[in-house]
């Protein structure tokens, strides 16, 4: 019998453990990997910069007439700006007051699937399957689960800057 | 390789280098199917061919189709509908090949749960199809959006939206989505990439799933018959042909389904040049505007049934809103067919016309399905969101009584 003079495997470790140790580092570098790679990918997917930051519309609310529609386009979103006549009464955490006017400020995409309601002089119809909302929003018919949604939005003077969030945004999420 | 000589024949050459001989063996013409079945067993093989169509159509429209917001449109309706030579031909093949597959692919799932090819060691070949059934879902609905008209544009936002109902992460996950806060320029590309590639790579592989999945089980017949394969085969070899209860795939099985297949593509290219017009939609001839939703939504008819359960519950129950109660109901409907061989709890594997209890159920699912289909295009209101409500109840009630009166079946029948 000749003597080896260094052979690992007798030892420290059993050849059984040896393919169990790499067996588990392998395991650990595939994870890193397998982690980092999603995480990659994932990022891959998220909205561009340029897209995050393009966010902002700025309106000047002083020449629009009474009741009557106006649609603005806010990140990709239709946004409903109603002016009230003397003769609609506002709600109070509904309706904003820029200048002498109560307005409608509100996203203009039905709660319930995302289509664009229509406005007969009184209520908000969606056609795609048959929602209603009351001129300041609130859902009173059909699958719409709750209101139209508020855009965060600034006033400033007669001009209203939809993204970013101002003190009456504030105050009416709060209350809300 | 141990010992190599120098082969006598082409054929020796490459049965040395790929074993071509056994494979033709084992994959064609000693591959057995029973005997007793069907023209509905031509529809797996009908899918292969809608499924190449698609694809080698699909190459064609790619040569000139732009994955751009500015550009798609006049890309699809312009130039390869007028300017590439038969480029409407490959277009219409396409629209039409996209549509009746699920034609088949419907028609294939019902023979399953007809002759009960889902159980007793089936399971995988189901679950195999049904993945099948979410990628062409998921490839349909992707193919949609590449033109970019009107419908394209609206089927785009309401299907995406409707992810935002998951909870918490909904309102994020739909923006991951798009790649943007609405559809966009991104949100094209990105379903272009799945469209063209990633999808049909999944496709490729799940069919090749399917296919392994039937190997096993092997391939159930007219009387849900248990035999055994290699008893029949043996006897089939040996030329007792007539007593065998199997046939080999090759050349006899695929001979027939050629025949049914035959039949098939004829109708298939008369839908092509005189009734294409159901696979493309009117609206969808408009541009994409995303401040104008057109009166009324309704996606491909193959989606209609499920559309409707999703919008069949138009009031809050027990104070869950009825979109939540829509949403669950829908994504109940969506996997509820994945889970088929264990609602499913009678042991017998019969036609359905065999079964004491099953045969009403199957029945009442077909015209329930029908309805759905039929109200999924129909504008909601009045009476026909009514309907709709009913037959998506229906619909649930159905799926959670089949364990039950399965379960009574077992019991009639003594579970043989
Ligand atoms: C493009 C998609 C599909 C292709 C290419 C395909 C292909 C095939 C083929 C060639 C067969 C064997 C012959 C036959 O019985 O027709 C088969 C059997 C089968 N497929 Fe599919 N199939 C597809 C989708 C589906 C779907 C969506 C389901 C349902 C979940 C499904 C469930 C089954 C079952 C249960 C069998 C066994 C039938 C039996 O044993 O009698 N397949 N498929
Ligand atoms: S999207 Fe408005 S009612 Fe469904």
């Amino acid at each position: 019998m000749t003597v080896k003079l260094l052979d690992i495997s007798e030892i420290n470790m059993t050849n059984e453990s040896r393919r169990g140790f790499i067996g588990k580092a392998f395991g650990a570098v595939a994870g890193v990997g397998a982690v980092a790679s999603l995480v990659a990918m994932k990022k891959t997917w998220d909205p561009l910069p340029s897209v995050m930051s393009a966010g902002f519309t700025t309106v000047d609310v002083s020449s629009l007439a009474e009741n009557k529609l106006e649609i603005v386009v806010w990140r990709g979103k239709p946004i409903f700006l109603l002016k009230y006549s003397a003769a609609m009464k506002p709600t109070d955490g509904r309706n904003i007051k820029i200048g002498d006017h109560y307005f409608s400020v509100m996203i203009g995409l039905c709660t319930h699937l995302g289509c664009i309601p229509a406005y007969n002089g009184e209520i908000f119809k969606c056609a795609c399957h048959g929602g209603e909302f009351t001129s300041d929003g609130v859902n009173t018919f059909g699958p719409p689960p709750r209101p139209l949604d508020i855009p965060p939005f600034k006033i400033d003077g007669t001009t209203l800057v939809l993204g970013e969030e101002g003190e009456e945004y504030k105050k009416m999420t709060a209350k809300a | 390789m141990a010992e190599f000589k120098k082969a006598e024949s082409t054929l020796e050459w490459f049965d040395q280098r790929l074993g071509v001989t056994n494979l033709y063996k084992v994959m064609m013409s000693e591959y057995w199917i029973p005997k007793k079945i069907n023209f509905l067993w031509a529809m797996g093989v009908i899918l292969v061919m809608l499924f190449k169509i698609l694809l080698i159509s699909g190459i064609f429209l790619l040569m000139y189709y732009k994955p751009d917001v500015n550009l798609a449109f006049d890309s699809v309706n312009y130039t390869i509908m007028q300017e590439v030579g038969y480029g409407w031909l490959m277009r219409h093949i396409h629209a039409v090949g996209a549509s009746v597959v699920f034609l088949v692919i419907y028609i294939h799932m019902f023979t399953g749960i007809y002759y009960g090819s889902y159980k007793k060691g089936r399971e995988m070949i189901w679950i195999s199809g049904m993945l099948l059934f979410v990628l062409f879902s998921a490839e349909g609905f992707s193919g949609y959006m590449l033109p970019w008209g009107q419908m394209s544009y609206w089927a785009a936002y309401v299907i995406t939206e409707i992810f935002g109902g998951i909870p918490f992460i909904g309102d994020e996950l739909v923006v991951w989505i798009r790649g943007n806060f609405y559809v966009s320029d991104a949100t094209l590309t990105r379903f272009f990439m799945l469209h063209v590639l990633l999808i049909p790579l999944a496709i490729l592989g799940a069919i090749a799933f399917h296919f392994y999945a039937l190997r096993f089980p092997h391939v159930n017949n007219e009387d849900g018959e248990f035999f055994d394969f290699d008893e029949e085969a043996e006897k089939y070899l040996a030329g007792n042909k007539k007593e065998s209860k199997v046939v080999p795939f090759w050349p006899v099985f695929l001979s027939k389904d050629f025949m049914v297949l035959g039949f098939f593509m004829i109708f298939f290219f008369y839908l092509v040049f005189y009734h294409y017009s159901f696979a493309m939609d009117a609206i969808n001839f408009d541009k994409a505007d995303g401040l104008k939703t057109p009166a009324h939504i309704y996606p491909e008819w193959y989606f209609l049934w499920s559309y409707e359960v999703l919008r069949g519950f138009f009031f809050d129950i027990a104070g869950i809103s009825g979109k939540d109660l829509g949403l669950i109901a829908f994504a109940i409907a969506n996997g509820i067919f994945l889970v088929f061989p264990w609602l499913d709890r009678s042991p017998l594997v019969k036609p359905a016309n065999q079964r004491p209890y099953f045969k009403y159920w199957f029945w009442l699912l077909i015209a329930d399905l029908i309805v759905l289909t039929i109200y999924g295009k129909l504008p909601p209101t009045g009476v026909n969101a009514w309907v709709g409500f009913f037959s998506s109840m229906t619909f649930l009630i159905l799926f959670a009584l089949l364990p039950v009166i399965t379960k009574m079946e077992a019991k009639k029948v003594g579970g043989e």
